[in-house]
């Protein structure tokens, strides 16, 4: 994959940036040009806001992956997951931190930032989210973003109020 | 728009297919379909070519007019049309020949399907399947085609109890089904221990759940109903071509448990057809993982919501009926050449309405459905066959 590619995707994938429907409210991730509820799509184009989420989830379905995706063979087994977040978008990601044997559906977790994967030993690094539980002393406290090493992208992203 | 009928129908055995190519065994499909037509070339209007990923796969895009050079046609010119759907690109070519067909542009077609995968390793495969699904947002981040279906099948069990034992059963039936066809990719019957027991995937999907990586093509002649009758004794009425659309990450739909462009799919077919889904006697539908049939039966109305299950399991879908799946052993035994897949179900429930398909004859049918899927159900594929007068 080219280094552009992977670059362009850096707010997304590092920040959680998504977007918000002027018309309707809908929070949407990747964000969208177009709103895909609206009944009347042309009014929500130019109406998409920036919106960055929380972070904050909760498994609604999740496999242990044996067979790996291209550039992950070295992490198998590996916990793949639905997490559905408090925004409402539904993201795929790994859960990390964690004894596979213990995911279930209905595991609170929290979006952190990590290494995805890299194309071989000369190749990119690629990063992005992945999901570890929320211990239970933090639960009750307002989730915090994902923990990006990297400075907020392009500024002016709305605050989630979780 | 004019009738349609499928008026021949030819296939490569499926399988790995080390001694040939993907040019040979594409022609040999569909010069089999002409020759089963009673057609020659001269008749011929234009070529339909379902292929998922001829350039991932063998280098090679533009293969449309690669098939009808090497059939020796370059020279009469005809109009050669890939049609690429994910894994559904078969059926997606079925339903653009069906209506170059029906519109009158053309008289008769050849639609054909074909895939070469044995020519790149497991891993490449199991990575250019994951290409149907979204590369940006679900492959990056670890995902492969059977990890999204592995989601689906652990949501339906959590939401309608459905066993790990029910899902070990559709390989069970594909593989008993597949014993008795001759193009099949595998032959051997299977048990639910072996099922069960076999090396994990994506939990808790494990490898027999898993349809094989195939070569194989499929072919079909299309022409105007009216016509029929002077190619074949037993015209086979295409009632119903439906296309729908849906997200392309599984992780944008509402229900994980249902594929709406299946649904939106069928019952457009249905109606269009002026039939209902109690009327479909056999049906072949994509059970690329054991879940995909699970929910595809659901999802076509012809099993209520979580009962496909019990129903595979207490062996209900055998050729005794009412409903017979995938008497072809489906994707999991027949194989699964991605865009040939979808072309040969139609094969196969020709020869069922006609009363050609031998060992694994369903008695009485006069009304099948097939059903192609792409990816987690971006792109579904309905098509009603029935047996005509």
């Amino acid at each position: 994959m080219s280094v552009a590619r992977f670059w362009r995707e850096t707010p997304r994938r590092y920040n959680l940036a998504g977007s918000r429907c002027a018309v309707c409210g809908n929070v949407y991730f990747p964000p969208r040009a177009v709103c895909p509820s609206c009944p009347h799509h042309r009014q929500s184009i130019e109406k998409m806001l920036p919106f960055q989420l929380s972070g904050a989830g909760e498994v609604i379905s999740y496999t242990i992956v044996h067979e790996a995706a291209e550039g992950f063979e070295m992490q198998v087994p590996y916990v793949l997951a639905l997490v559905k977040t408090v925004e409402g978008p539904v993201l795929t990601g790994q859960v990390v931190d964690i004894e596979p044997a213990e995911v279930g559906i209905g595991l609170k977790v929290r979006a952190t930032f990590r290494k995805l994967r890299e194309e071989g030993k000369a190749g990119v690094i690629h990063y992005g989210y992945k999901f570890s539980p929320v211990v239970e002393e933090e639960l009750g406290r307002r989730p915090a973003g994902p923990r990006a090493s990297v400075p907020s992208p392009t500024g002016g992203h709305e605050q989630a109020r979780a | 728009m004019r009738e349609v009928a499928v008026l021949g129908v030819g296939q490569t055995k499926f399988g790995e297919l080390w001694d040939r190519s993907f040019r040979e065994i594409g022609i040999e499909a569909g010069l089999g379909a002409l020759v089963d037509a009673k057609l020659s070339s001269a008749d011929l209007g234009a070529l339909y070519l379902g292929n998922m990923a001829s350039g991932s796969l063998i280098d090679q895009e533009h293969i449309a007019p690669l098939i009808l050079d090497y059939a020796g046609l370059a020279g009469r010119h005809l109009p050669g049309v890939r049609v690429e759907g994910g894994d559904a690109s078969g059926g997606l070519a079925l339903h653009q020949g069906y209506l170059a067909v029906a519109s009158g542009l053309y008289d008769y077609v050849v639609v054909g399907g074909a895939e070469k995968l044995t020519d790149v390793s497991d891993e490449a495969a199991t990575q250019i399947a994951a290409s149907t699904a979204d590369h940006e947002w679900e492959v990056v981040f670890g995902a492969t085609l059977p990890a999204l279906w592995a989601l689906v099948a652990r949501r339906h069990m959590h939401l309608h109890g459905t066993l790990r034992e029910e899902l070990a059963a559709v390989s069970v039936h594909a593989h008993e089904m597949g014993s008795k066809n001759p193009n099949a990719h595998y032959r051997n019957r299977l048990s639910i221990e072996q099922v069960l027991h076999a090396p994990p995937i994506a939990e808790p999907l494990g490898m027999l759940d898993c349809a094989p990586f195939s070569d194989g093509a499929a072919a079909v002649v299309l022409g105007p109903l009216e016509e029929a009758k002077r190619h074949t004794d037993t015209p086979i009425r295409i009632a119903a071509s439906q296309v729908a659309c849906d997200t392309m990450a599984l992780q944008h739909r509402d229900d994980l448990t249902s594929v709406a462009s299946t649904v939106r799919a069928a019952r457009a077919a249905f109606a269009r057809a002026r039939r209902a889904p109690k009327d479909v006697r056999v049906v072949e539908v994509h059970d690329a993982y054991s879940i995909s049939a699970l929910v595809a039966l659901e999802d076509l109305g012809l099993c209520e919501k979580g009962a496909a299950g019990k129903a595979y399991a207490s062996g209900s879908f055998g050729l005794d009926g009412p409903l017979t799946v995938n008497p072809s052993g489906g994707l999991k035994a027949q194989g699964r050449p991605f865009g040939a897949v979808g072309v040969a179900q139609v094969v196969e429930i020709v020869r069922q309405l006609r009363g050609e398909a031998k060992d694994r004859q369903v008695p009485d049918a006069s009304l099948g459905l097939c059903h192609d899927l792409g990816g987690t159900g971006a792109t579904a594929v309905v098509h009603l066959l029935e047996r005509a007068g």
